[in-house]
């Protein structure tokens, strides 16, 4: 019988087909270690092959395809989590070091078409942005996740508790919309170059992914992290 | 879209007298008319009228039936009524009117003839006054002061602004803000 966990996508499923039938999969793959150039091997297959639990992938997979999809308590803990803070970490690395400067450099050229103040005051608002961003990520690398590693590795960690993160975790893509609805609604016709379409469909995607990793570490991740702290003090 | 008229009289010879006057009329769809108010709420509920003729003999207010969709009270007055039963109206036809004055009376009142800020996402003056404060780095309060309204009518105000040009942020305003040439380049923080 199949678990409740892989009634999305089943681990005999090929991996070409999952990613052939929800593209935006993709970008998952290299910050869940598996490489491209898996041919037509199944999920469970390439998952074993790169040392990556297929039960856990299968998880991250589905909650990014199904927007209605909250994994249930039981199903989290029946999964091996070992994963999940390196899978959170590299996600943060490819929003800084990838995502963010990639689209820092479409806005800087517009900001460059702007000229002037104008240029300034708008490139500085995506600048701020990044700098929230990383603070935000900063934050959970230095507090969250080595709590977490603590707690998995069976330590009565007890400097830092979830009950903060979920007291203070704000979300980061709510500004993506405002500077959507600038760069989209608002640059004057002049700055009508292919930079614009290029960064709207950037911010689009990187809205939708942060969206996701948002929804990972409040549904997931934090579950998680209740029950380890909870089994630890007992 | 066609304005959904209800009509709420008890006289049958009025009813159909208005309806003859609506009829040809593609603006307006008239709904099977309430002859009391028995049921009325409810109806409107179900129904969701654009525009509600009613004849305020039958009802002592009719403040209390306007629900969250926008719709138009209209009286339908047989005669010389007190100004101040007819305040919570929103227009009042008088059956001595013209065919012409009732209809043309109807389609103005409706909600969306008469509510064009709905769809009017062009700033209003005090919005962009409002604005140009906040890109200016001031607080809510010293907005207020500045412009000699309360706090609550500068929340209000940005409300607005956020909803007509869909940005949150005060950075992202002030952006928009010069964008749109509303700033005083030395009046920059």
């Amino acid at each position: 019988m199949k678990s409740t966990k892989s009634r999305l996508f089943s681990s005999d499923a090929r991996l070409s087909d999952l990613i052939t039938a929800h593209p935006s999969l993709l970008a998952l793959l290299t910050r869940l270690d598996i490489s491209l150039g898996f041919g037509d091997r199944s999920i469970a297959d390439v998952c074993e092959a790169s040392g990556v639990d297929t039960d856990f992938f299968l998880l991250i997979c589905n909650v990014y395809t199904f927007n209605n999809y909250v994994p249930s308590t039981a199903a989290i803990l029946g999964t091996d989590m070992t994963g999940l803070v390196s899978y959170l970490e590299k996600s943060h690395r490819y929003y800084v070091d990838k995502r963010l400067p990639h689209i820092e450099s479409h806005l800087d050229a517009i900001a460059q078409n702007l000229g002037g103040r104008i240029g300034q005051v708008f490139i500085s608002f995506f600048k701020e942005y990044k700098h929230e961003v990383e603070t935000h990520f900063k934050h959970e690398e230095h507090d969250v996740f080595p709590h977490i590693r603590a707690l998995m590795a069976g330590e009565r960690d007890v400097t830092y508790s979830i009950g903060e993160f979920i007291d203070t975790h704000s979300d980061i893509e709510g500004k993506l919309d405002d500077l959507l609805n600038i760069v989209f609604k608002y640059l004057p016709p002049q700055v009508d170059d292919d930079n614009v379409l290029d960064v709207v469909y950037d911010i689009l995607r990187l809205r939708e992914d942060l969206k996701k990793h948002t929804f990972i570490e409040e549904k997931i991740m934090v579950p998680l992290v209740q029950h380890l702290e909870h089994a630890i003090l007992l | 879209m066609k304005l959904r008229l209800l009509i709420v009289e008890p006289s049958e010879l009025i009813i159909e007298g208005i309806k003859s006057f609506l009829e040809g009329q593609i603006r307006f769809k008239v709904l099977e008319p309430e002859m009391n108010t028995d049921h009325l709420a409810e109806r409107l509920v179900a129904a969701r009228p654009d525009i509600v003729l009613i004849n305020p003999t039958l009802i002592d207010s009719v403040s209390h039936l306007r629900g969250e969709q926008p719709m138009a009270m209209v009286a339908l007055v047989y005669q010389y009524v007190e100004r101040e039963a007819l305040k919570n109206y929103d227009a009042v036809v008088d059956i001595r009117d013209s065919r012409a004055t009732i209809i043309e009376t109807l389609a103005q009142a409706s909600p969306g003839e008469t509510d064009s800020a709905k769809h009017n996402y062009e700033l209003t003056k005090r919005e962009t006054a409002v604005l140009v404060q906040l890109a200016q780095g001031k607080t809510n309060k010293e907005i207020a002061d500045a412009l000699n309204v309360s706090v609550h009518t500068v929340i209000s105000h940005r409300k607005n602004i956020t909803h007509k040009t869909g940005i949150k942020s005060v950075a992202g305003l002030t952006v928009y803000a010069m964008l749109n040439n509303l700033l005083d380049e030395s009046t920059l923080i």
